[in-house]
């Protein structure tokens, strides 16, 4: 890839090629992330075990580069693990991108902490955390089992 | 490029001095000259009193200046007469001023409201809550995927029922000009009212209501040179007369009582409290310098620029431009999008190399869902911009897919 590229490399290769962008039939949980400022827009797609274990995850929607590949990243680091261990990293990511994170809780974020950049481009700010914002959401009461029409609504934060 | 009007003009400008940006969001607000800027200043310092309302020199000073800039509003689109021509805020104001005063008094059940596909959300949001008030039905007028409204549409559309027809003159998301005159004979045919929004044409083309035989027609200043908070409703008289006031309160009375108010003749009866009369003179600025140049010669320039554009803009491997193949059907206003990238990338590309340009839905989401679209890029030229930020544009474009990673 050639070095003029606009945003790192690991943000445009799951752009481009992403790993959790695809149908999960059988999802547990289901919620619409928007940002009616720009029209970026996710459905998340979680399977939870009986212990709110993330055993699988996916996504589809439309967006800018940098709100659907932080969602691609998201998913990659967040399956697998406990329902607590996701929002806590929910948690250090959005603080990343207000820089209000450490050093030590942004490594581990592992590969999120690419777009820690996003914090000096403050109209950006809110496509990178939809996905986080989302996630964050679908745990609430009534995130569960959603229907796909009870779309969370980011405020627009200016 | 050889054209009347030479990138001197710029100098008029104090922003394009300063910046080296290429400002090409111009549909969504203008640059404005000295003069403009000046005009605005000259009145805060030698005119400032509250118009309309003092005996004492400066007050009559203040409501000379006012009204002579509305009237030279009437005669920059040929309205018949001064008091046809209210001052508000922007298109929007007068948009919804339409809608709450004659649409609220004048429609019920069983009418039809027809509204272009091809609108901006200010002429289509006043309608829908006309309609949901009222029970009036909305109906639209459909476009082709170029952008262009047909007769066989019009004739279809337009029914006995029908009994307003709002129109934008230049469509912001595609820049061609909508058949009005066709779609006001036919709104007339029926007996409907016709309601034009002009916001994207009076800054590129002459304007005349009375030869268009609209009704009602919208404007805003900003986009046309003026400053911001200053817009205009033009409105046959009487139809204006027989509207009730949008707004109460001083200024738009002739007498109150206890119960009740006489209204002020017109225009005052829709210019309720204390008017902008700053901006109406710095208005009036921009219109004096609008029609020094001429828009034979902002045509030609303009239309330079957007062939040029579209020329270069056509050899840009998997870049697809909306609307018409004719540069002059797109009144500055190119909007596109680039395969495999999202229309927010390649403004914070272009924003990268200095290039302002507008993504989004260009507050006409019907209109991109028609055409099959969730957001585009749009850049749009005016006669200040330059044969050099068109090619900076281009250049930017040409880049942006491998930036994103692409391999072609
Ligand atoms: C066609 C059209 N109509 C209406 C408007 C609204 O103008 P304003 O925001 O000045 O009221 C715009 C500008 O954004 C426009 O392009």
């Amino acid at each position: 890839m050639s070095n003029r590229s606009f945003y790192n490399e690991i943000l445009t290769e799951h752009n481009m090629h992403p790993d959790f962008k695809h149908p999960l039939p059988d999802a547990d949980l289901v919620l619409e992330g928007i940002n009616p400022t720009c029209g970026d827009d996710i459905f998340l797609r979680l399977k939870v075990d009986e212990n709110d274990n993330i055993v699988d995850g996916a996504y589809d929607g439309d967006g800018c580069a940098i709100s659907q590949a932080s969602a691609d990243i998201m998913l990659g680091l967040i399956v697998g693990r406990p329902r607590e261990e996701a929002l806590h990293l929910a948690d250090i990511f959005i603080r990343m991108i207000k820089k209000d994170a450490s050093e030590e809780e942004i490594e581990e974020l592992e590969e999120a902490s690419a777009l820690r950049d996003i914090s000096h481009m403050p109209s950006r700010v809110k496509c990178a955390v939809l996905g986080w914002h989302t996630l964050q959401e679908i745990f609430k009461p009534g995130g569960r089992k959603t229907a796909e029409e009870n779309a969370v609504r980011m405020r627009p934060r200016r | 490029m050889n054209t009347k009007i030479t990138d001197c003009i710029r100098c008029d400008f104090p922003l394009l001095i300063q910046t080296n940006e290429a400002y090409l969001d111009n549909a969504a607000t203008s640059q404005k000259p000295y003069c403009v800027i000046n005009a605005v200043e000259d009145f805060y310092k030698h005119s400032n009193a509250n118009p309309l309302r003092g005996l004492y020199e400066l007050s009559v000073n203040a409501t000379d200046r006012y009204e002579d800039a509305r009237e030279a509003v009437a005669k920059f689109i040929h309205a018949g007469e001064s008091a046809e021509i209210i001052f508000t805020r922007n298109t929007t104001e007068s948009l919804n001023l339409i809608a709450y005063s004659y649409g609220l008094s004048n429609l019920r059940e069983g009418d039809e409201i027809v509204v272009s596909i091809t609108e901006h959300h200010s002429n289509i949001l006043p309608w829908q809550m006309v309609a949901r008030s009222t029970g009036a039905k909305l109906s639209y007028l459909e476009c082709e995927q170029d952008g262009r409204i047909t007769d066989e549409a019009i004739e279809k559309t337009i029914t006995e029922k029908t009994r307003l027809v709002a129109v934008g003159e230049v469509s912001n998301v595609t820049g061609r000009r909508n058949p009005v005159e066709k779609i006001i004979e036919k709104a007339h045919s029926v007996g409907a009212v016709t309601v034009v929004d002009g916001a994207q044409s009076t800054p590129h083309m002459a304007v005349d209501v009375q030869a268009m035989n609209t009704d009602f027609f919208a404007f805003s200043g900003h986009k046309l040179l003026g400053p911001m908070g200053i817009g205009v409703l033009y409105g046959r008289r009487e139809l204006l007369e027989a509207m009730p006031p949008f707004l109460t309160g001083g200024e738009m009375i002739q007498t109150v009582s206890r119960e009740g108010a006489v209204w002020a003749e017109l225009p005052h009866k829709f210019e309720a409290g204390t008017v902008n009369a700053a901006d109406a003179v710095g208005l009036h600025a921009a219109i004096d310098y609008i029609t020094g140049l001429g828009f034979d010669a902002i045509t030609e320039r303009e239309d330079a620029l957007t062939a040029y554009a579209m020329e270069g803009m056509k050899k840009i491997p998997h870049l697809h431009l909306i609307g018409s193949e004719d540069p002059a059907e797109h009144n500055g206003i190119l909007n596109f999008v680039i395969d495999g990238v999202h229309p927010h990338d390649i403004s914070a590309i272009l924003d990268a190399d200095g290039i302002d340009v507008r993504a989004g839905h260009h507050c006409a989401q019907p209109l991109l869902n028609h055409l099959g679209f969730r957001s585009t890029t749009r850049a749009s030229l005016m006669f200040y911009n330059t044969e050099e930020e068109v090619r900076r544009l281009l250049g930017s474009l040409a880049s942006v897919r491998s930036r994103m990673g692409y391999e072609d």
